[in-house]
């Protein structure tokens, strides 16, 4: 048992209509691990999260969840799943205690057990004190805990979360992440679609890179870093309208140069030295920035374009 | 149907996953569809309305109003009216009866259709239901059930009324309260179907195209035999009609075969109901 993974897909396909949102992807994914998948909007990765939370039938392909398949024990997945959807779908007629109460009755879990539980999870989600609020009166953030908490109501084997932390702040993110944390330490395994980087490069042990519909990387953070990008990467930043032709004459800095709207990029070794060699050819940036290459670069280098416009 | 997908590759033995109690339905239905805990959706409404019982007030009280109209107003104009089996009748107790069976169904409709299609469209109440094990049906169920039970308690406070100003002269008026329940199932049913096609809050203004008629037509305030033939027929189509004729039967304890037919109607509209909420539902929400 220990050995079956948690979600298995082969060439997995979801179509609506003449459009394929997902164009057949292999994905595995072990008991315990946080298991990312980074792309742009649109790349395929709900559809794909729709599909493993058995709320959406799949086109074509293999699919199983928890060792069953959704499409014949969809109930019985769901009952061992917790789901952090994109979209808030608290219920916005009841107080915060009472979503959390209702939703583990929908679990079929005792009057008594999801009484004690939406106790112990507003502690989790640092919200006892609005216990008997409304949840139209609640901060996106505190929602967003509110959310998750009510994902773990039946003790999930895993947990799906989409975008969990679009559209908050720096502040209610780090708060969130530090959650997900706790979580993955507790054995839930994790799977987490985002478009930041930084939230894939924290919280995933191993991750996919998903663009137009299909896979085109797999590896954890660093690995991926490490094959795809340089250690360091030189920015530099130019006057609007000055930028051109920078990217050709300092083409051989670096193993590889991007040029992006508003910034060329250099994938260098040693990010100090390119930024020298740059001043020694007399072109002037505004600004420079020697970094560590993150997802970013991979994501930038697999597609040609950034993650977040 | 999209979902076509989700239930055909549902097996017998699917419906094993289903918790503790398995009851008829759960043994007939595929478990993705289904899974006998429409229970847990009347509890949330009860939670709901923990806070909001005074809305129960207004539906009492408004068919009570009618009532009291009929009595004091109406009913001294029009005396007399030919009733169930040929019998000259009060005009009152000739309405009394009708007007439960079309309160039944006005609370039905509002409940399901306007409280269903906000949690649809906006709240995503039942997406959020979905991700758990409960299936399209244990929603249409649970949320076609509240409409009953409210039905329920407004045909018992009527019908206290009824008897009090002396309109109902049968023990078989008693029969009127699940006669009640059954055109609230039946138009719940139907109302929430229709929610599911609503775009907007504008086009509830359609359902009071099809509920308004329906009150005035259904031999709700005079007889069938004041309509010409072919007008008959049609009216004879209508669904309120059939829970009148039973409604106003059993209040004076004329009783004939017709009426396994009156039920029999409602009944089916009640299951066809139930089943094309479920169906739009999972073709909405889980494709």
């Amino acid at each position: 048992m220990a050995a079956a993974p948690m979600v298995e897909a082969k060439a997995l396909v979801k179509r609506f209509g003449n459009v394929e949102a997902v164009r057949g992807i292999d994905v595995q994914v072990r008991t315990g691990e946080a298991f990312g998948f980074l792309g742009p909007n649109g790349a395929g990765k709900s559809s794909t999260m729709r599909m493993i939370a058995s709320t959406s039938p799949r086109s074509d392909g293999d699919l199983r969840v928890l060792g069953m398949d959704p499409d014949v024990d969809g109930p019985r997945i769901r009952a061992r799943l917790g789901s952090v959807p994109q979209q808030d779908t608290l219920d916005t007629e009841l107080t915060v205690r009472q979503n959390l109460q209702i939703y583990g009755r929908y679990f079929g879990m005792s009057r008594a057990a999801v009484r004690r539980k939406a106790t112990e999870l507003m502690e989790f989600a640092q919200l006892s004190d609005r216990a008997d609020d409304p949840v139209d009166t609640l901060s996106g953030g505190m929602k967003r805990r509110l959310t998750i908490a009510r994902s773990l109501v039946n003790d999930p084997d895993l947990l799906l979360l989409d975008e969990p932390t679009t559209g908050l702040d720096p502040q209610a993110r780090h708060m969130l992440w530090d959650r997900l944390f706790r979580l993955k330490a507790g054995g839930v395994t994790l799977l987490i679609t985002s478009h930041y980087m930084d939230e894939v490069e924290q919280l995933c042990d191993r991750l996919v890179v998903m663009d137009d519909a299909r896979i085109v990387a797999e590896g954890s953070p660093s690995e991926l870093i490490a094959r795809y990008s340089t250690r360091e990467v030189l920015e530099l930043r130019f006057p609007p309208g000055e930028q051109g032709g920078v990217a050709e004459r300092v083409a051989e800095l670096g193993e590889r140069v991007e040029e992006l709207p508003d910034r060329v990029l250099v994938y260098t070794g040693d990010g100090e030295r390119a930024l020298e060699q740059v001043h020694g050819r007399d072109v002037r940036p505004v600004s420079s920035l020697v970094r560590r290459s993150t997802l970013e670069d991979v994501f930038l280098r697999l597609t040609g374009r950034t993650l977040v416009d | 149907m999209r979902m076509s997908s989700t239930t055909s590759a549902a097996t017998g033995a699917a419906a094993s996953s289903a918790p503790a109690r398995r009851g008829l339905l759960l043994r007939m239905l595929p478990a993705p569809l289904y899974t006998g805990r429409a229970r847990a959706l009347l509890e949330r409404s009860a939670m709901v309305y923990s806070r909001a019982w005074l809305v129960f007030v207004s539906g009492v009280v408004e068919p009570l109003l009618y009532l009291l109209a009929f009595q004091v107003g109406f009913g001294k104009l029009v005396e007399e009216v030919t009733g169930p089996g040929g019998q000259t009748m009060n005009y009152v107790a000739f309405v009394a009866p009708a007007l439960l069976a079309a309160s039944a169904m006005n609370g039905a409709v509002f409940d399901s259709t306007f409280n269903v299609f906000f949690k649809f469209r906006y709240n995503k109440t039942y997406d959020a239901m979905l991700a758990t094990p409960l299936g399209p049906l244990d929603i249409a169920l649970g949320e076609i059930g509240w409409a009953v039970l409210r039905g329920g308690l407004y045909a018992v406070a009527f019908l206290g009324v009824m008897a009090g100003f002396g309109l109902a002269t049968s023990p078989w008026a008693l029969l009127l309260v699940p006669v009640a329940l059954l055109v609230s199932f039946a138009f719940a049913a139907i109302g929430m179907v229709c929610a599911t096609f609503l775009k907007s809050p504008s086009q509830f203004d359609f359902v009071q195209l099809a509920v308004m008629p329906m009150f005035l037509l259904s031999t709700t305030f005079y007889p069938l035999s004041v309509y010409p033939e072919p007008l008959q027929y049609a009216v004879q189509c209508l669904p309120l009609y059939h829970g009148v004729e039973l409604t106003r039967g059993l209040a004076v304890g004329v009783l004939d075969v017709s009426m396994l037919g009156h039920v029999a109607y409602l009944l089916v509209l009640a299951a066809a109901g139930a089943y094309f909420t479920a169906k739009r539902l999972a073709g909405l929400l889980l494709r």
